[in-house]
């Protein structure tokens, strides 16, 4: 068994950052990572996949984007390597191909087997992605057995899918990014659209990243937040990174024929039944966007920048089909596969500590969890709006780092 | 964006500071959160049914009130009934009107959004050749549902209508007639 003061599980953007915050403290280390540096975004991502926010924004601590186009989005290899760079850059002690089976409390710290042995530590860094599991409806069990059933985490491209219908549950970025090329493939794609968050790519020529980041909306801290745990579970905003900045909303799928329809209430007799609140989930969507819209014009004005970028305006509101049916015979329709973009949740299944809430989520105030030594991190707003963005790592692991220094060397003297 | 008002001197008669202290109770207990609604119905005559409502279960225990309502539905006359009380799809549609409104007084109130006037219509497609059982593939429920709000109040249009929807979004009517239930009928 070896020992060591701190232990972080996963060398993604998060471990990494972690990593180099304890480097500087001298913090002796190590990262635990399953496969290789940037795992997850190597084996869990479909082909087409680019980040949503643009390249200037991957900022992680002492380290940036260095290539000669700022505005554009990294495809998965630009990332993978991205992050590979950084690994080496600050020379983090990254043990690959290491497992973790099991945590257990034990000895004033955690004791963390994995396949490459056991390894005993005071603190322990949970930075293992808030991705792992597709979140997927109960009712999913009764979709008929003929009918594919794909998470986002399994799916590639269209290719892989059978032809024929294809039905997209869920309306964030993944489930519209995945209906957008699986219907440009010639299949007819249905989406499923429950509550959503729409923002433009692009507002007044800014990149909507750009107008979050300077208004300070990323940077907002969880205290200040109405109800911190409605908010770490809102949807992902409905963005694309794409070349031509083109907005990825429910119009846009609605161009090229996708079609829209309430969220699925449940599976019954080989047919689905959608709800009928589809208008008021885009109602709601439309006027949110709006809400922050009026608060970067309102930031612009204040700031002296109404000048330097183009005129305010407004966009065209979800457009709503009256006939939208409220249930589909799924084999009538021709419908061949369905495919659960409903959302994701972090895997701790091999963390055997006391910390949970009923849900299964993580007891933390601000990635300080409820019992000694434990962190966790890359949550969504774990303690900021950007906690989840490459780009939000870097504060959270120098506050938590700062956290763990003190706790490490505090009761020794 | 979000926050709450620090100057909230909006009064819509909605004990907010109560429905909030409930939800911060019943994340911790959610056992308590288990409610059960009841009603009881006694056929008079011909379409004609009374209801009474009055215990229901909730907070862990029976819950009475110490006096109970009554509501009464029956059919007009186009349909060769007596007409001595609304229909019962009608009675639905005021259990909507009532929870949107609710709705409407509470989150307005939490945004502190002064109300002045709350007024709703609502009307309910039908094709009764459903129940009358002249076309299979006609629903015997409604077609669709339309809500009328006109609203008076101390705030923006987009404001309000950022309150409508959130009503909806919180609202077990809207959600009863907008998702399947499942219904088990038994006969003693």
């Amino acid at each position: 068994m070896k020992k060591i003061a701190t232990v972080i599980i996963g060398a993604g953007q998060a471990g990494l950052a972690m990593s180099k915050h304890l480097a500087d403290r001298s913090v002796e280390h190590v990262l635990l990572e399953r496969g290789e540096v940037a795992n997850s975004w190597r084996t869990e991502r479909w082909d087409s996949l680019k980040l949503l926010t643009p390249n200037w924004q991957s900022r992680l601590p002492g380290y940036a984007y260095e290539g000669n186009n700022p505005d554009g989005y990294m495809d998965m290899k630009q990332v993978i390597s991205f992050l590979d760079k950084y690994s080496e850059r600050i020379a983090a002690p990254v043990e690959c191909q290491t497992n973790v089976h099991s945590v257990k409390q034990a000895d004033k710290g955690y004791l963390v087997s994995t396949n490459q042995g056991e390894w005993q530590c005071e603190k322990l860094v949970l930075a293992n992605g808030a991705c792992n599991i597709a979140s997927v409806p109960k009712f999913a069990a009764d979709l008929p057995s003929d009918i594919e059933s794909i998470t986002p985490l399994q799916y590639r491209n269209p290719d892989q899918l059978p032809d024929g219908g294809v039905l997209v549950v869920g309306a964030s970025a993944t489930g519209l990014q995945l209906a957008m090329e699986i219907q440009a493939s010639g299949r007819q794609v249905t989406i499923c659209v429950g509550e959503h968050v729409r923002v433009p790519r692009v507002y007044r020529g800014r990149d909507i990243k750009w107008w979050m980041d300077v208004a300070g909306v990323l940077d907002m801290d969880y205290h200040e937040v109405d109800d911190i745990n409605r908010a770490r579970r809102v949807p992902s905003l409905q963005l694309a990174g794409s070349d031509n900045r083109d907005d990825m909303d429910l119009n846009a799928v609605d161009d090229i024929g996708v079609r829209k329809v309430g969220r699925l209430a449940g599976i019954r007799d080989g047919k689905a039944m959608f709800s009928g609140s589809l208008a008021n989930v885009c109602a709601l969507a439309d006027l949110k966007m709006n809400r922050l819209l009026n608060t970067l014009d309102e930031w612009a004005t204040e700031n002296d920048m109404d000048r330097k970028v183009a005129s305010p305006h407004r966009f065209e509101s979800t457009r709503i089909d009256e006939k939208s049916p409220l249930g589909m015979d799924l084999a009538a329709e021709g419908i061949k596969s369905v495919i659960w973009a409903t959302g994701f949740r972090p895997d701790y299944s091999w963390l055997d500590v006391p910390v949970f809430d009923r849900k299964g989520r993580i007891r933390h105030d601000g990635g300080v969890a409820e019992v000694p030594g434990l962190y966790v991190m890359g949550l969504p707003f774990l303690r900021r709006r950007k906690s989840s963005l490459i780009d939000g790592v870097g504060d959270d692991a120098k506050i938590l780092s700062d956290h763990l220094y003190s706790a490490l060397y505090s009761k020794a003297a | 964006m979000t926050g709450t008002n620090t100057e909230n001197t909006a009064d819509n008669g909605v004990n907010v500071e109560a429905l909030i202290g409930a939800r911060e109770a019943l994340t911790e207990a959610p056992e308590a959160a288990q409610f059960k609604w009841r009603t009881s119905s006694k056929w008079m005559n011909g379409t004609h049914s009374k209801t009474t409502i009055n215990s229901f279960f909730g907070l862990g225990e029976e819950q009475s009130r110490g006096k109970e309502f009554s509501v009464e539905t029956d059919h007009p006359e186009v349909f060769a009934a007596e007409d001595n009380a609304p229909t019962p799809v009608e009675v639905v549609l005021a259990g909507l009107a009532g929870c949107l409104a609710a709705g409407v007084a509470a989150v307005a109130q939490h945004r502190g959004v002064q109300l002045r006037s709350v007024e709703a219509t609502i009307e309910g497609d039908m094709d009764i050749q459903g129940i009358l059982g002249i076309d299979d593939e006609v629903r015997n429920g409604f077609g669709d549902i339309r809500v009328q709000f006109d609203i008076d109040a101390d705030a923006s249009e987009d404001d309000i209508k950022a309150i409508v929807a959130q009503s909806q979004k919180r609202s077990a009517v809207f959600d009863l007639v907008t998702n399947p239930t499942n219904v088990f009928v038994n006969v003693n």
